[in-house]
């Protein structure tokens, strides 16, 4: 390395350059001149180079993955202020390849000075800070809707939001400005607008509009499915109006917000939280913004830290953090509360379940909750049998998180893999190997957790923690359990009537043959048959008639059960041509 | 009525009592298996144990318990007419029994064996006959049988078969023997045979060549135990240097099977010597050889461990051992590398010659 060159075209090897005669040398780049070129990336330029990180790597996905965010967020908004939610989600296909989607809800709204950061700017939201349960995490999701709508079509976003009947509503243009991360208010308005409280989003995007199992359609179908409180109206491109009416009018319990628990703390975050804390003292830090730190607790993990209880927060430096995670680790501290959790609850999980497979059997259950890193969660599993279900192939897997379904990566989520190792043989299934099993069967799993973790900001698949992993795999033994009975059953019940139906087809056959070894009449020949007849089915009682009776399930909704179903004709997949562009 | 119809209806007309009496009819046979078996020491042959296999008849037996009564019927039939029916035939014919009709052979086989084991006979005195060939013969030995259709006494000269054989008939029991032979000498291949009846071999050491042609049928089985009882004359066994030689045909030849329990004490040759090829002759004739087979590790651990007869012949067990630590097997052609006619000019007058290197 010469010493002229510095930066990247350092490693380049200027050597084997010198050394090649027939080509020019290359001019050696002059620090200077690579600092003219070097400066900050802002997030939301990085995302618009990588937005397949984000779920918008095909045009079919990015619809999806704008009405996933915005539906998301509405669904949030409600649970949050106990309001029995209502959505209005309109897809119009304007020309070739290019959509406006329009998601109105009947949410608290947006007081005015949020609504340009929420909806324009990376990385900004609630939820990022807080441990509670909800369907957004990041606070990335809408703004990087309405930036790829912007960057595709030119247009902004309009917004349009109310929190209440003496406000007005106000109406907002927006685009994001990429290199400083920071909104770009195109018109800033106040309107008039019928409804008391709510919010409305229209993006103009450019997307595809197709059918099928990773369609809008299906994705809004298992929302419904998943959250029985929420009204959805939808409208596809094709002018079809789908309603999913609310099931139970029940609001779902609503998850207190937690601190986080120290054993899911990593030294970046501990020392930012060490920075931003108001306490004055170390040991009330640990005590006040952790959860399950007691005096005693905090004591221990000081002094195991060598750390003065009486220390400054902001003082503590990086060893001393790094020693503070330590003493964490090796220090016994309660498990988190979980009335952070919101489970769906079995009961509903099997009605929903119903409302979107005619099976003879169903099962469902709620875990107990467990924790990961620091982080409650718990399972939820469902699963339908038998009936309409296809026995040919793989079993039907339905994926949730935080209510939310999982559409895409399902080859890469904890859920499938948990599936495919759990051992569906011993409960009447077929499987080889660790794959996913074969069988008429559908089996839908439900994580809630304060933070669910995802492999990617896409939020496609669960990632592979043991703890996750583990309690999955409990909920789907218990359900395997139920379904095994139940098969067994099945079987027992065939059993008999196959018995039964030998003794009438074989009687006859055994009254000739003694007929023709002892030659005795006819009429004795109808004696033995009846006598034989007594004889085999004197001990066999009523037989429990388990046929199945497709009227029987009243909660299934054939209309409902056809959407995301349909042939998809191609599928279009542009993922890898657009990372570079 | 013979013998075998009366056991025959006797036992239809238990099962017509009891199902008159309302109690639930009951089928007995042996269990065919070599589970079921010990080895007679001095009669030299595997006997049944006493285990019974009892077939009550319930929703789950009744298709075989129609199946076996209209095969009992089908036998008294046979026996009254003088017919005879060949194991498929009688295969065929039950596709007139409605329901209880057989789907495959195998079916019909197995309720016809069980009949066999429940009468103890064998199926030849049911009217039963197998397909299969019994085996052929060469050399010093004139079989007397009967024209089928005058009845007539034929005189046949197994030394006027030039390059071919006579072939053993499905049913041996009438034939008669005159031989001055001074042994027989049952092969295991049919290659070997041609090669020892080509260059006259029966000639030279005054013998009777059979080639059994795997494991040997019923028919060749009685066939050497008639022509050596009548005769006294010695059976000696020369097969394959491998486990399917020693534990299939050997065992099978000299004491029977496991699924033919019931009748081994008429279809096996307690007599019978193995000559060859022993695990030591591979040694001592430094015979080419192949590595054992998994199926034949598994056929030498399964012999050593349950088939009584080795149990009883700790020669037996010391040679399988000793294959085991060989782990080769060699084919009878392998003594060929020492010459076509190797196995003539040296092997089998060495090792006739020295009683103590044959297995007993």
């Amino acid at each position: 390395m010469t010493e002229t060159t510095i930066g990247l075209d350092a490693f380049s090897e200027p050597e084997t350059e010198e050394n090649k005669t027939s080509t020019p040398i290359k001019k050696p780049v002059k620090a200077h001149e690579l600092a003219k070129k070097q400066r900050d990336i802002s997030i939301a330029e990085f995302f618009e180079k990588n937005r397949h990180l984000l779920g918008f790597d095909n045009k079919r996905k990015a619809l999806l993955t704008t009405v996933k965010e915005a539906v998301d967020n509405s669904l949030d908004a409600c649970d949050e202020s106990g309001i029995l939610p209502e959505l209005e989600i309109v897809m119009t296909e304007m020309d070739n390849e290019r959509f406006r989607i329009s998601i109105e809800d009947n949410g608290p709204g947006i007081v005015k000075a949020q609504i340009p950061k929420i909806f324009a700017k990376l990385l900004y939201g609630s939820k990022f800070h807080s441990l509670r349960q909800s369907r957004g995490q990041q606070g990335i999701g809408i703004s990087a809707s309405v930036m790829y709508g912007h960057l595709t079509t030119g247009r902004p976003a309009r917004i349009m939001s109310k929190i209440g009947v003496n406000h007005p509503a106000h109406y907002y243009e927006l685009k994001i400005d990429t290199q400083k991360n920071k909104p770009a208010i195109v018109k800033d308005e106040e309107r008039e607008w019928s409804k008391e409280h709510g919010t409305k989003i229209e993006i103009d995007l450019e997307g595809s509009y197709l059918k099928g199992s990773q369609s809008v359609d299906e994705y809004l179908k298992e929302t419904a499915i998943i959250n029985p409180h929420a009204t959805i109206i939808y409208v596809n491109p094709k002018g079809e109006q789908i309603i999913f009416p609310r099931a139970s009018e029940k609001l779902p319990y609503q998850p207190a917000e937690i601190k986080p628990h120290p054993y899911g703390v990593e030294l970046g975050i501990l020392m930012k939280m060490l920075a931003w804390t108001k306490e004055k003292n170390v040991r009330f830090f640990l005590q006040r913004e952790f959860s399950r730190v007691g005096n005693k607790s905090a004591m221990e993990i000081l002094e195991k830290a060598f750390i003065l209880p009486t220390a400054k927060p902001a003082r503590v430096n990086r060893e001393s953090a790094e020693k503070m995670i330590e003493a964490i680790r090796s220090t016994k501290i309660m498990m988190p509360p979980t009335n952070c959790i919101s489970p769906i609850g079995a009961e509903l999980l099997e009605k929903g379940l119903k409302k979107e497979v005619n099976a003879e059997f169903y099962t469902s259950i709620t875990r107990p909750p467990s924790v990961y890193r620091g982080n409650p969660f718990i399972i939820e599993a469902a699963l339908a049998y038998g009936g309409t279900l296809q026995s040919e192939g793989s079993i039907q897997i339905l994926r949730f998180a935080n209510k939310v379904p999982l559409l895409y990566q399902q080859g890469a989520c904890a859920v499938t893999d948990s599936i495919g190792k759990t051992a569906w043989r011993s409960y009447g299934l077929s499987q080889s190997g660790s794959n996913i099993p074969q069988g008429p069967c559908t089996v839908l799993v439900h994580i809630a957790s304060v933070w669910v973790p995802f492999t990617s900001e896409a939020k496609e698949a669960i990632a592979h923690y043991p703890e996750i992993k583990k309690e999955i795999k409990l909920a789907l033994q218990e359900i395997g359990r139920n379904l095994y009975k139940y098969v067994g059953k099945k079987r027992r019940v065939h059993d008999e009537l196959q018995k039964r139906s030998y003794i009438e087809k074989y009687i006859p056959s055994v009254a000739e043959a003694l007929k023709e070894l002892l030659q005795y009449s006819d009429v004795e020949e109808k004696n033995v048959i009846a006598l034989l007849g007594e004889l085999l089915e004197k001990h066999r009682g009523e037989v429990e008639d388990v046929s199945f009776d497709k009227t029987k399930n009243v909660e299934y909704d054939e209309e409902l059960a056809k959407i995301g179903k349909e042939e998809v004709e191609e599928e279009k997949d542009e993922s890898g041509n657009e990372q570079d562009s | 009525m013979n013998q075998v119809t009366n056991k025959i209806v006797e036992k239809a007309k238990d099962i017509y009592e009891n199902i008159k009496k309302k109690n639930k009819p009951e089928l007995k046979s042996p269990i065919r298996a070599l589970s079921n078996v010990r080895y007679d020491n001095d009669e030299g042959f595997f006997e049944l144990n006493g285990s019974m296999k009892s077939r009550t008849l319930s929703a789950s037996t009744v298709k075989t318990f129609a199946q076996t009564l209209k095969m009992m019927s089908l036998s008294k039939d046979l026996i009254e007419t003088d017919d005879i029916a060949t194991k498929r035939e009688a295969y065929y014919v039950s596709k007139n029994w409605g329901d209880a009709r057989f789907k495959e052979q195998t079916e019909s086989d197995t309720v016809m064996d069980d009949v066999e084991a429940m009468f103890t006979v064998n199926r030849e005195q049911l009217g039963f006959i197998p397909e299969e060939k019994g085996g052929e013969i060469a050399g010093r030995l004139i079989v007397v049988d009967k024209s089928p259709d005058t009845g007539k006494e034929i005189r046949i000269d197994c030394t006027k078969f030039g390059s071919g054989a006579y072939s053993i008939p499905s049913s041996v029991e009438e034939l008669k023997f005159e031989t001055n032979a001074k042994f027989i000498l049952a092969i295991e291949t049919a290659g070997m045979f041609q090669r020892l009846v080509k260059h006259n071999y029966w000639k030279k050491a005054n013998c009777i060549l059979i080639s059994m042609g795997g494991v040997p049928t019923r028919a060749c089985r009685r066939f050497i135990r008639r022509l050596s009882d009548n005769l006294k004359l010695p059976v000696l066994v020369f097969t394959d240097g491998d486990p399917y030689g020693f534990l299939n045909i050997y065992r099978t030849l000299k004491v029977g099977s496991g699924n033919a329990a019931h009748i081994n004490k008429y279809f096996c040759v307690p007599q019978a010597k193995f000559i060859g090829i022993t695990p030591q002759d591979i040694i001592d004739y430094k015979l080419p050889s192949h590595p054992l087979k998994d199926v034949d590790i598994k056929r030498i651990k399964d012999g050593i461990k349950n088939d009584p007869f080795v149990q009883h012949h700790k020669k037996w067990k010391r040679a399988l051992r000793q294959l085991m630590e060989m782990k080769v097997r060699a084919e009878q052609q392998a003594l060929a590398k020492h010459g076509l006619n190797f196995v003539i000019s040296n092997y089998l007058p060495e090792k006739i010659k020295k009683p103590e290197t044959w297995l007993d």
